[in-house]
């Protein structure tokens, strides 16, 4: 770096905040013997609009070229000190920022001496990083105004719908021949029990009319190239292929039916999952003539029998399906043997009483001793334990059905490598935190919604659809999405094209390419996140994380080691 | 820091320790006032050479905090971390330093508590071992290993090699990879350590007694280090070849 460095330290008092525990005039007078410091000064508090000022005019009567504020915590007021630096014409990243409250005065609170010699230290490992800062610049690129949905269920309709709604085109992605997903099979949906047909319907036509949905029935994913707001989708519709350009993706694939092969003497006949029933029951057989006993075994295949995981919906599709036989045949006697019951909120709870009331028996099993389905001589006997009874009780069935868990498609896992997003443990699309992002993918642009996240009823899978419609719909709107200007960058003159970087990365950010000088690792600048997991693994320590780098982070920890007599 | 206190420097996740620390300030949880604060970006960014230079300058603990397993900000950095650091421990011991210097942590943003508790015991633990002791040549020795190609790879593929095994479907168990890892470390830092001795021009015999190693490993590590164009022959004394390092490879 040929220019010189001028940095200027700006103490905090924090009030008594800071002042009352460290001696902020000694840091002042300390800070100002440091090299390439050429202004030290302490305000009561940087962060008020004196404060700020005076970094503006001392950057522009000292000629400063790296700031530093010694205060509380960047998490809350980097942006401020950052944004303050760039009004008075400074870039942004040549900011430095050393904690000296949260971390040291109000921690340290009964060692005022120590507290100082800490609080030193720290100015003086921040003066160290910012004479090592660089200029950094933030991208942007511009976002396709157009939206790709994978899967033509009910959450993936939704959400396709919503975003036409919102003025964007949307491609909405089938691999079956027909609209609808899961919803097609069922008969009625709790709590309201209107037909499923009817309720599809309305909504398949809806999606059809609009003008801005553009439907790909038939249509498998081939390949996913790019990035937020530049991606490119590969097609295979009905055997040709077509490529679309799209600023946003929503993964909205649902899930299917686990098949009880195997357990509970599943035939699909005599012993059937609840979906066949559902299946029988639209079919008009909700009569069930013939049929003396129905009975309903939970979480089969589900919280450890095969999956690990409670699936529910099962318990209120049970209890919805139980209702309908009792409401249509009130001869037919139905059993519903259960662990737990989860019938939460006030309608479903309304709902279940509902089921008791017309006559659907309850039992409890303890899940450590589940039921048994023995079949002799065409007779079908489901040896259920119950809990409070302790014993067993045989119940004679003409129909057993299993409440089995949705589980994920098997086709998942090949999109989820196309789209280089992550499955959980139990195979389902995996979202960026469950609480906080909860129908998003850590990687940018690409979204989730619907039974592909994971088992949800109807309700929640459209206000999954819409959420993540809302979510998609930001990058669209803006019309562009800017990236972190605090990246990693390759240097091609040491990188041997390993590739083991571009094995770390999260995000897809970095790849190797072949380029004129052989294979070489290369950063999509709007893809990086900035972690730097690439640079600590390179294996020629080619890569450098901006604003992190080795040097900079080398230059802290030495300068915070050595003695303050070897520094000046 | 002052001269006969110990020095502590962290390294510190933006997203989970650093905010749990911020957390314990604003709680007002008091604790030694020995550590230094660093804030990295996510804990898998921490480099094994940036570890063991922070020893090498005087650290007598090194404190790396990341976010608890599955919460990690960028999904599998603090995973990365977690091995990078088994790797500057083992070369850490090789250098003959009590690896309970360097520490890794799960700190959440809500820890803060737990993160004040975390700096009082580790500070104590350092306090304990007291002020850190090495030989520099073998510090040295042991930052250069870290930068080489070979270790870093292993760092960074253990998990594969655990779970999908090598290029040839060959799984690793943890006990092979282990000893692996020793093998490997021992034999990386024994390089290392051979090419800082030949700094100046040196015979197999004359480095084997200096090192306290056996002639025949020596012999290997002239060979390899030969092979890789680092050291070339000095001299033919008495019917004895010295050698000397060619180029001055350093630490940072």
């Amino acid at each position: 770096m040929t220019e010189e460095l001028r940095i200027g330290v700006f103490i905090c008092h924090c009030g008594i905040n800071i002042g009352g525990v460290v001696d902020v005039p000694a840091v002042v007078e300390y800070a100002s013997t440091l090299e390439n410091v050429v202004h030290a000064e302490r305000n009561l508090y940087t962060c008020s609009s004196d404060g700020l000022e005076s970094i503006k005019s001392a950057i522009n009567e000292y000629e400063l070229n790296r700031v530093v504020v010694a205060s509380c915590t960047p998490r809350t007021h980097e942006p401020l000190f950052r944004a303050t630096c760039e009004e008075a014409g400074l870039n942004r990243y040549l900011f430095e920022f050393v904690n000296i409250r949260d971390q040291c005065s109000w921690v340290h609170m009964h060692e005022l001496e120590k507290a100082t010699e800490k609080a030193k230290d720290l100015v003086r490992m921040g003066v160290a990083k910012a004479a090592l800062l660089e200029p950094l610049e933030e991208l942007t690129s511009e976002v396709t105004p157009s939206a790709v949905v994978i899967g033509a269920g009910i959450s993936g309709m939704t959400a396709a719908l919503s975003i036409a709604k919102n003025g964007f085109h949307v491609h909405l992605i089938e691999k079956k021949r027909e609209m609808g997903g899961m919803l097609r099979r069922l008969y009625k949906l709790y709590p309201t029990e209107e037909l499923a047909a009817e309720f599809l319907e309305q909504r398949i036509k809806a999606v059809e009319e609009h003008e801005r949905v553009e439907l790909h029935l038939s249509a498998s994913i081939k390949a996913v190239e790019g990035y937020v707001g530049k991606f490119k989708v590969i097609l295979d519709e009905n055997g040709a292929e077509k490529s679309i350009d799209t600023g946003v993706i929503i993964v909205a694939t649902g899930a299917k039916e686990f098949e009880p092969e195997g357990l509970y003497e599943y035939d699909g006949e005599k012993v059937i999952t609840q979906l066949q029933l559902e299946e029988k029951l639209k079919r008009g057989d909700s009569k069930l003539d013939g049929i003396e006993n129905v009975v309903m075994i939970q979480c089969a295949g589900a919280r450890g029998e095969v999956v690990g995981y409670c699936s529910k919906i099962c318990c209120m599709n049970a209890i919805k399906n139980a209702k309908l036989i009792k409401e249509a045949n009130p001869d037919i006697n139905v059993f519903i043997a259960h662990n737990e019951l989860q019938a939460y909120g006030e309608e479903y709870e309304l709902y279940y009483r509902d089921a008791k009331k017309a006559g659907v028996r309850f039992l409890r099993f303890p899940l450590e001793r589940r039921p048994k389905v023995i079949k002799s001589e065409g007779k079908l006997v489901v040896d259920v334990f119950h809990e409070r009874l302790q014993m067993n009780i045989p119940l004679e069935a003409d129909l057993v059905v299993l409440s089995v868990p949705l589980v994920q498609n098997p086709d998942a896992e090949k999109l989820s490598k196309m789209l280089k997003v992550p499955l959980g443990q139990d195979k389902f699309f995996f979202e960026a935190h469950v609480k906080l992002r909860p129908v998003d993918f850590a990687t940018d642009g690409i979204f989730l919604c619907g039974t592909a996240q994971g088992p949800k009823d109807i309700e929640e899978s459209i206000s999954q659809g819409y959420a993540a419609a809302s979510r998609a719909t930001i990058p669209l709107a803006k019309g562009y999405v800017s990236s972190e200007a605090i990246i990693s960058s390759v240097d091609e003159a040491i990188c041997v094209g390993c590739g083991i970087c571009e094995s770390v990365c999260p995000y897809g950010a970095v790849e190797v390419v072949e380029t004129e000088e052989g294979r070489r690792a290369k950063v999509t600048g709007v893809k990086c996140k900035g972690c730097g997991t690439c640079g600590s693994s390179c294996i020629k320590r080619a890569i450098k994380m901006h604003h992190f780098t080795d040097e900079q982070l080398i230059a802290q920890e030495r300068t915070a080691l050595v003695t303050e007599e070897v520094v000046s | 820091m002052k001269e006969g206190e110990v020095k502590i420097i962290g390294f510190l996740c933006n997203w989970c320790c650093y905010a749990g620390a911020d957390l314990a300030g604003v709680s007002r949880f008091q604790y030694p006032p020995n550590i230094r604060i660093i804030r990295v970006m996510c804990s898998g960014r921490v480099d094994p050479v940036i570890i063991l230079d922070t020893f090498l300058w005087g650290a007598d603990g090194v404190f790396i905090g990341g976010c608890h397993p599955g919460d990690c900000h960028y999904m599998q950095g603090n995973y990365y971390a977690e091995k990078k650091i088994e790797m500057a421990k083992r070369l850490l011991k090789e250098a003959g330093v009590e690896p309970e210097r360097l520490r890794l942590e799960w700190v959440s943003a809500s820890e803060g508590e737990r993160f004040a508790g975390v700096m009082r015991e580790f500070t104590e633990e350092i306090k304990e071992l007291g002020k850190i002791k090495f030989e520099k040549d073998e510090m040295e020795a042991a930052c250069i290993a870290a930068a080489d190609y070979r270790l870093r790879i292993l760092a960074t593929k253990e998990k594969e090699l655990l779970e999908e095994g090598n290029k040839y479907g060959e799984v690793f168990t943890r006990h092979e990879m282990n000893r692996l890892l020793d093998d490997m470390v021992r034999e990386e830092y024994e390089a290392k350590k051979i090419l800082l001795k030949l700094k100046k021009p040196k015979s197999v015999k004359e480095i084997a007694a200096e090192l306290n190693l056996k002639p025949n490993v020596v012999f290997r590590h002239i060979m390899d280090l030969r092979r890789y164009e680092l050291i070339e022959v000095h001299e033919i004394r008495d019917n004895t070849p010295t050698y000397v390092a060619k180029v001055e490879e350093g630490g940072e």
